[in-house]
Order: structure tokens, then C-alpha cells, then sequence
């Protein structure tokens, strides 16, 4: 068994009386794209904060690729990347000047820059819009730009928290391209967070649903489907079976969530 | 981004980074590295839209050619050694409109923070205390703008303006420290209030005690008791009486530079201090 590129052990993390991860155990190996999946509210956005050191943890531990979170919180944002669900890349900005500003951030060679900065716009086809305000980009773009932003440095572990939310269709089967790519090529292992199933059975090698905090279920997209009682299962089903069916008010967004979602949205569509 | 050929390491430029040796003189080059870079991204978002600094000019030409103009024609207002109030008035304005650009400048954060921006700046090895630094300086930038505008002003108005280079470095240093210093606090405002209408109503509700409670528009020794001591603890005090200094000819400073700078600076880097330990708030 190769050793977990990043892992919690009992990560708890309380918001007074709310607990939005509860008790969490999870191991990703090298390489993986693994996904945190769950309804609103379960957890997913608080983990992914937690393990970029944005967020303290109330009780228990990680690691990211072997260092720890807390203690060792600025070796983790060296060797992390990190696309939160929020707009990230700056409109008022254009794209080259969007991913220089984080090359110089992340102390990427004075002579390496420029070359990273290239090549990361034309890995994700956004050549001609290298000059560009990100104003007046497309959603699809923003998102693979922000992607761009977040490899500049060559991360062993990259961050995706809702990569395709907002996005229509087709931009987000263009998204999953690049991502699979992005695993291929270069081996990054990808953490993301999604609630769009077919997202998931789509880039995952495996799978963890979270509901209330904690791990309902966990494996690959392929073995969850068999191990529910249904013929021909999806990953639809699978979710339903262990994140429950019913709605469940209390663990909704609240307002301001809410709001920020849809303007993303908004943005992006 | 190629694809990795055989051999290569993986990750190589993440890792690089890490491995450089660390003594306190490479943390404090890439601190300043780090702080240059934010300052220069802001700078960037200037030049792509400047109309913001065209508006704030408005508001020192109308007190430099209305109540400027009027007020040195009545005589109300005495001014040491008898000079012009125009002459007087005009470092009191370029202090004023340093400290209305950089009490606001904090705005910005709370829109990068609805937006998501500011997540990805604290989850980058960049300094807590280098992002507000940076947002600091920043504010310094755009406050000398307004300085262009105030010195264009003051030539228009025949105000007699010391020129010798001393002076004029002098001038440039007061502005970039009093403007980052006020432009660290309104990050503090930010950081804590949160929402953009709160941070507005607190903002108009600072700046006029700083501007009345200082020497910008009427000298100190006219002042009644209780608002002297007001006005001493005042740091807008310190920057219009190193700018009377520095900008005026023949212009004397009543609280001696060597205070007025030493103020300015302790200031600023206590603000820009207690700034970046907030910083990570604003994800929370």
C-alpha cells in the first residue's frame, strides 16, 4: 500500500452548536482523483478548508502530503493547489496577468515563469484570451483559468470545490476533459467536491458521500453501485441510498450561501 | 502544460521552493518580494480602470478652488507667519484626500471576499502580514495620484511650492506612510465588519472626526481645549504637519518631522500587523 498522499483521522470541525464534520477518516492515495460527495450542508466545502489550512480543525488531525495541517500549515500551501467554488480569478485583470500574479506568488523561477504561464494558457486553450479582462470571458473559461491559476507551481495535490457549478453542459464536458487530462499527464492527485453524480462516476477512481458530517459511504464509483440492492444501480442511486431521500431543511444553505452560489452561477453561465 | 516525460519529477517547481535554504534574510527579501507583488496587482487594476481616481479628484479641487479661494479672501482663518490660506489650506487637502482614498480602500476586500478571490490568496504561501502589506502600499500608490493632482492644483492657485528634490522625496514618503497606514486600518474595518454597508457607514462616520480633529483646514492654537488633545492624538495631525513642512516653501513644521514621520511609521506597521493576523478572517 503505497503511503496516503493526504489524511484525516478523527478531523472534527464544530461551528457552535453545529458539527459540519464530524469525526472524519479518509485516506487518497497518489495519483487519485477522489470525490467528496453530498448535499448541501454535509461537509464538503468545510473539509476542503480544512485540509488547504484556511480553516482550523476543533479536534483531530491531517495530513497533506506529509505535512500536517496545522503544524506545518505554510509546507502545505507550498505543495497544494487549491479552486474554491467562489470566483477566484480576478475580472479586472487579464488572464496572463491573472497567472503571473500567482507564479510570482508561489516563487516559480524568475526564468520558469513566463513559460508556465504559456503553456498552463495553452494547455487549457485559453491562448487567444491571454490578454484579455477576465470580465469578458466565458463561464468555462474563468473556471479553467482559475484551474491554470491553481497548477502554476506544479502542485502534488490540487483542490477542486464545485469545479463545474454554473456551468452548462458542454463547458462542463470540456472541464472534465482538462481534469482528466491534468490527472493523466502530470499525476496530480485531485480532490474535489461535487453533487452532480454523473461528475463523480465520470473522473473518481473513488468516492466518499458524506451526509451530516460524516463518511455515509466510501469506495469506487463502481463497487458502491453493486453494493446497493437496486439492479443496474447508479451513482444516483447509490447517493440516495446513503445520503437519504427525504429533503431535509436544517441542512440547507443559509441565506448568504445561497446568494454567493447563485451569483457564481450567475457569473459563470 | 506538456505532458511529463519519462524520468522528469514530478511537481519539481512546488518542491524546489521548498527546499531553498531559510535564514532571516531570505524571509525578509521574500517578504518584500511577496508585499511588491500584491502592491503591483492592485496597480494593475488601476491601469486597466482608473475611473475611480478621476472622481476622487473632485472633491480636492472643489475644497482648493471654492472653499479655498473664499475662505483666503475673508481672512477668518489665522495662519502661521501670516502666509496666504490657500497656501495653508492646500497640504491640509492633500492630506485630506490621502486619507479619504485610503479609508475606503478596504472595500475592495470585502468584494474579493464575496467574490473568492481572497481564498486563494491565503491558501498560497504568501504572508498573511505580505497580503495586507501589500493592500497597504497599494493605497499609498493611489493616494499619490491624488498628490499629482493636489500640487496641479496648488501651481494653478499660485501657492508657493517648495520644489528642491529633499523636499519633494519628503512629500512622497509622508503620503505613501500616512496613506498605507490608513489604508491598513480600513483592511482592520473590513476584516471585521464584513459587509460593504456596514463598512460604509462606518467609514463616512470616521473620516470627518479625523479631518475636523486636525490641523487640515484651521491651525491647532485656534482650537478650544478638549479638541487640542483630540487633535494631538490624531494621526492626520502628524501627516498635515510634515506636509506643511515639506511642501510649502519657507514652510515650518510646528511638531517637528522627526515626530510627525516617526508617528506615521510606528502606526502603520502596528496597523498593517494587526491586519494580517486578521486576514484569515475573512474566509471564516
Amino acid at each position: 500500500m503505497p503511503i496516503p498522499i493526504i489524511e484525516t483521522v478523527a478531523l472534527t470541525r464544530r461551528f457552535g452548536e453545529l458539527t459540519a464534520v464530524d469525526n472524519l477518516n479518509i485516506s487518497v492515495e497518489p495519483g487519485e482523483v477522489f470525490g467528496l460527495l453530498g448535499p448541501n450542508g454535509a461537509g464538503k466545502t468545510t473539509t476542503i478548508k480544512m485540509l488547504t489550512t484556511l480553516l482550523q480543525p476543533t479536534s483531530g488531525e491531517a495530513s497533506v502530503a506529509g505535512f500536517n495541517i496545522t503544524r506545518q500549515a505554510s509546507d502545505v500551501r507550498r505543495v497544494i493547489g487549491y479552486v474554491p467554488q467562489l470566483i477566484s480569478a480576478d475580472g479586472t485583470l487579464t488572464g496572463y496577468e491573472n497567472l503571473m500574479v500567482f507564479a510570482k506568488l508561489y516563487d516559480v523561477p524568475r526564468g520558469e515563469r513566463k513559460r508556465q504561464v504559456l503553456e498552463g494558457l495553452s494547455f487549457m486553450g485559453l491562448d487567444d484570451a491571454a490578454n484579455k479582462l477576465v470580465r469578458t470571458y466565458s463561464g468555462g473559461m474563468i473556471r479553467r483559468l482559475e484551474i491554470v491559476q491553481s497548477i502554476i507551481h506544479r502542485p502534488k495535490v490540487l483542490f477542486l470545490d464545485e469545479p463545474t457549478v454554473g456551468l452548462d453542459p458542454l463547458a462542463r464536458k470540456a472541464l472534465w476533459e482538462h481534469i482528466s487530462q491534468l490527472s493523466a499527464e502530470h499525476g496530480t492527485t485531485i480532490l474535489l467536491t461535487t453533487h452532480l453524480m454523473e461528475e463523480a462516476d465520470h473522473l473518481c477512481s473513488r468516492v466518499a458521500i458524506m451526509h451530516h458530517g460524516k463518511v455515509a459511504a466510501l469506495g469506487a464509483p463502481a463497487d458502491l453501485k453493486a453494493s446497493i440492492d437496486v439492479d443496474g444501480a447508479t451513482l444516483e442511486d447509490v447517493f440516495i441510498h446513503f445520503a437519504g431521500d427525504k429533503l431535509e431543511p436544517e441542512s440547507g444553505a443559509n441565506y448568504r450561501e445561497t446568494r454567493q452560489t447563485r451569483r457564481t452561477a450567475e457569473r459563470l453561465g | 502544460m506538456r505532458p511529463v516525460k519519462p524520468g522528469e519529477r514530478l511537481n519539481g517547481l512546488a518542491e524546489m521552493a521548498l527546499k531553498q535554504p531559510v535564514n532571516p534574510l531570505t524571509t525578509v527579501s521574500r517578504f518584500v518580494y511577496k508585499t511588491l507583488v500584491i502592491a503591483e496587482l492592485e496597480v494593475r487594476k488601476l491601469r486597466h480602470d482608473p475611473t475611480e481616481l478621476i472622481l476622487r479628484a473632485v472633491q480636492p479641487a472643489l475644497w482648493l478652488l471654492v472653499f479655498g479661494q473664499v475662505f483666503t479672501r475673508v481672512h477668518a482663518i489665522p495662519t502661521p507667519g501670516n502666509i496666504p490660506y490657500i497656501d495653508f489650506l492646500a497640504p491640509g487637502v492633500l492630506a485630506q484626500s490621502m486619507l479619504f482614498i485610503a479609508i475606503f480602500s478596504g472595500i475592495s476586500l470585502i468584494w474579493e471576499r464575496d467574490l473568492g478571490v481572497i481564498h486563494k490568496f491565503l491558501a498560497s504561501p504568501t504572508p498573511r502580514v505580505a497580503l495586507a502589506a501589500g493592500k497597504a502600499l497599494s493605497g499609498g500608490v493611489r493616494a499619490l495620484t491624488q498628490a499629482v493632482i493636489v500640487y496641479v492644483l496648488a501651481v494653478i492657485l499660485s501657492v508657493k511650492i517648495d520644489w528642491s528634490p529633499i523636499s519633494l522625496i519628503g512629500v512622497l514618503i509622508a503620503i505613501l506612510l500616512g496613506a498605507a497606514g490608513f489604508s491598513a486600518f480600513s483592511l482592520i474595518i473590513a476584516l471585521l465588519v464584513k459587509t460593504r454597508e456596514r463598512f460604509m457607514g462606518i467609514g463616512q462616520l470616521l473620516t470627518m472626526p479625523f479631518f475636523f480633529a486636525s490641523s487640515a483646514i484651521y491651525p491647532i492654537s485656534i482650537m478650544p481645549g478638549w479638541l487640542k488633545v483630540i487633535a494631538h492624538g490624531n494621526p492626520l495631525t502628524y501627516e498635515v504637519d510634515a506636509l506643511r513642512a515639506l511642501m510649502l516653501s519657507g514652510g515650518t513644521s510646528s511638531l517637528g518631522l522627526a515626530l510627525d514621520f516617526g508617528v506615521l511609521a510606528l502606526g502603520t506597521i502596528v496597523l498593517v500587523i494587526i491586519a494580517g493576523r486578521l486576514y484569515p478572517r475573512a474566509v471564516t
